[in-house]
């Protein structure tokens, strides 16, 4: 259980860092996004993977603990409201600077023309 | 229990809450002198409790009367009460500048404004990591939004780049939170630095890099060298009472570092002492070189202004990592005045700006300003105190940091870089200075006139530098007994979890 799971927060790390180093802002979004998962799940684990354990004091010799589930709801709630943020921004952004690219402006012919033969 | 710790918190929050409320949300007048009166009240609540708080010593509160170190505190301590006291202080300046005007071109101005100074005052008592990070997300949600008050190109776009790197950064932030809590099973600050000194052997490399992944999110906030490039464009396309705000949200970060490697990491840690000391060193020093250089380099004077701030947090970062009790106090104190001036200056950059016509404040020959004495002294006073020139706060400052570095070791790296980053922002102020005022190409002066409110703006946070120079005896003494606080931290954890028996 702790490889799969070890392996699931990894792949989706790595995968939410590779879109956030792309140019435009949607791949971004879904990238941060990508990685906020990886995040919480993380979180979730760091009060130890238990299969089984007890959340009330007294019925039991092995319990969860419970703070690590506090934790991630909250980070849960807080990635929630500031990706709904971004969203908007985003959509802003490109009324605003007529193009999608992060940095407002698409980067020059030659790079573009390399990232469309990619 | 001190139910006063709570107020700075939760000041803000009503009035913003009240702003919103139809009476007064309808009436721009009524929005802003709730505001103005209400940040007023913050300053007179922060200094109260900085009162209290040096004559009780440590206290704090326990939300919910969970005791800790299972409950949430807040704690009120020297250090948190003088940037509290910092924080209303500059807030009060940026709000009544705020007030002239500037709040009008964009909706939710004030509530905004008060929901920041929430976030910022709930992370300097915060007396918990992750309760640090909740606040943090408080307070730049609310700058988010402020970021793009007014609207337009510019400010669209630093935004983006200024919301999607905070938001790695809360990554980061929580991944650091996930592997400290897995490994010392506490969040609590003081019950941190209590589990550090037991920690088994066999995690210390997982506590060692969760450290210096929190090293990492708060070097972002501070804008320390390889992470700073996104400081000058933000707050030069900032508006300028937001621009003045943000002033104080570098120093967040410094405030954060100062808190996590002096009480969790501190003297008591065993190996895992002063483990970022050896990177917030030569990135510090590197950090104060470029935003010198970014200041002799800049095209327009708001850009200088962020240059400066980069100098500053430089100068800061690097005097953290001394970590001896003359080196914090002068950190605190320098914190207090770069933070005041650089407000004073955001604010100045707009009112030259506005009466500069087409040419706002790009360092070229545009047509005059209309009122050149006054913007004048109040530029030359300012670059006298940003520049570390005598008789201003900005020389005690300087002259407290190169002291307080007396010793350590590479002092002279210290000094050279201090005195030549001074040199060359002193360069970069006589080149600004004399192109605004003196490079005038012969066109018709502007109509444009400083009001009232704004002239009060500047000249508050400009009387700072008055008063710290005037009662730096008295200051200097405070910084140090909140130094030597700070740097207690046996004495910390004991107030905090009495029942903790004795230490190593």
């Amino acid at each position: 259980m702790e490889t799969l799971f070890a392996l699931c927060i990894g792949f989706l790390t790595a995968c939410g860092v590779f879109l956030m180093l792309r140019g435009r802002t949607f791949p971004v979004v879904v990238g941060l996004t990508m990685l906020s998962y990886a995040v919480n799940l993380f979180i979730f684990a760091s009060g130890r993977l238990n299969l089984k354990g007890a959340v009330v004091l007294g019925t039991s010799d092995n319990y969860a603990d419970p703070l690590p589930q506090a934790l991630v709801l909250t980070a849960i709630v807080i990635g929630f409201a500031m990706t709904a943020f971004l969203v908007i921004l985003a959509i802003r952004a490109r009324a605003d600077l007529g193009n999608d690219h992060v940095d407002g402006s698409m980067p020059a012919p030659r790079h573009a023309k390399r990232e469309r033969t990619k | 229990m001190n139910h006063l710790i709570l107020v700075p918190i939760l000041l803000p929050f009503l009035t913003a809450l009240l702003i919103m409320l139809p009476p007064i949300h309808y009436s721009p007048q009524r929005r802003r002198w709730l505001s103005m009166i209400a940040t007023a009240l913050l300053l007179v609540v922060s200094v109260v409790l900085l009162l209290t708080i040096q004559q009780q010593g440590l206290t704090f509160y326990a939300l919910g009367n969970w005791q800790p170190p299972f409950g949430i505190i807040m704690v009120a301590d020297l250090v948190s009460c003088i940037m509290l006291c910092l924080t209303a202080f500059l807030a009060l300046g940026a709000i009544s500048y705020g007030s002239a005007g500037e709040d009008e071109k964009g909706s939710f101005f004030h509530p905004l404004f008060q929901f920041q100074l929430m976030g910022i005052n709930g992370a300097f008592l915060t007396g918990d990591l992750f309760n640090l990070f909740v606040f943090f997300e408080v307070l730049l949600i609310a700058s988010y939004a402020l970021l793009i008050h007014a609207g337009g190109k510019n400010k669209t776009r630093a935004t983006v780049h200024y919301v999607i790197l905070n938001l790695t950064g809360s990554a980061v932030f929580l991944l650091a939170l996930a592997i400290l809590y897995g490994t010392l099973g506490t969040l609590n600050i003081a019950d941190m630095a209590l589990k550090v000194t037991q920690l088994p052997d066999d995690n210390l490399m997982l506590v060692k890099a969760g450290a210096l992944m929190l090293l990492i999110v708060f070097a972002l906030k501070a804008a320390i060298l390889p992470l700073q490039f996104w400081l000058p464009a933000t707050y030069a396309s900032a508006s300028a009472p937001v621009a003045a705000l943000f002033a104080v949200m570098t120093k967040i970060g410094v405030y954060a570092l100062l808190r996590v490697f002096t009480t969790i990491f501190g003297e008591q840690a065993g190996p895992l002492q002063g483990l970022a000391n050896s990177w917030l060193w030569p990135f510090g020093l590197a950090t104060m070189l470029l935003g010198a250089i970014g200041v002799l380099a800049s095209q327009d004077f708001r850009k200088l202004v962020a240059n400066l701030v980069l100098v500053s947090v430089g100068s800061l970062v690097v005097l953290v990592a001394v970590q001896n009790t003359a080196a914090h106090a002068a950190v605190l104190y320098y914190t207090v005045h770069s933070t005041l001036i650089c407000g004073a200056l955001f604010l100045l950059a707009d009112l030259i700006a506005t009466q500069r016509g087409k040419a706002q404040d790009r360092l070229v020959a545009a047509r005059r300003v209309n009122q050149p004495v006054l913007l004048g002294t109040l530029f030359v006073l300012c670059a006298i105190s940003v520049a570390g020139l005598p008789p201003l706060s900005g020389f005690i400052g300087k002259v407290m940091l190169l002291q307080a570095a007396f010793g350590a070791n590479g002092q002279y790296w210290l000094w050279a870089i201090l005195l030549l980053s001074s040199l060359l922002v002193l360069i970069g102020l006589s080149r600004a200075g004399s192109t605004l005022f003196w490079r005038v190409s012969g066109m018709q002066k502007a109509e444009e006139r400083v009001q009232p409110l704004q002239l009060f703006a500047v000249l508050w946070l400009l009387s700072a530098s008055l008063l710290l120079m005037v009662f730096a005896g008295p200051l200097t003494e405070l910084s140090f007994a909140a130094a030597r606080q700070l740097a207690d931290v046996l004495g910390t954890i004991q107030s905090i979890l009495p029942g903790s028996g004795v230490l190593p």
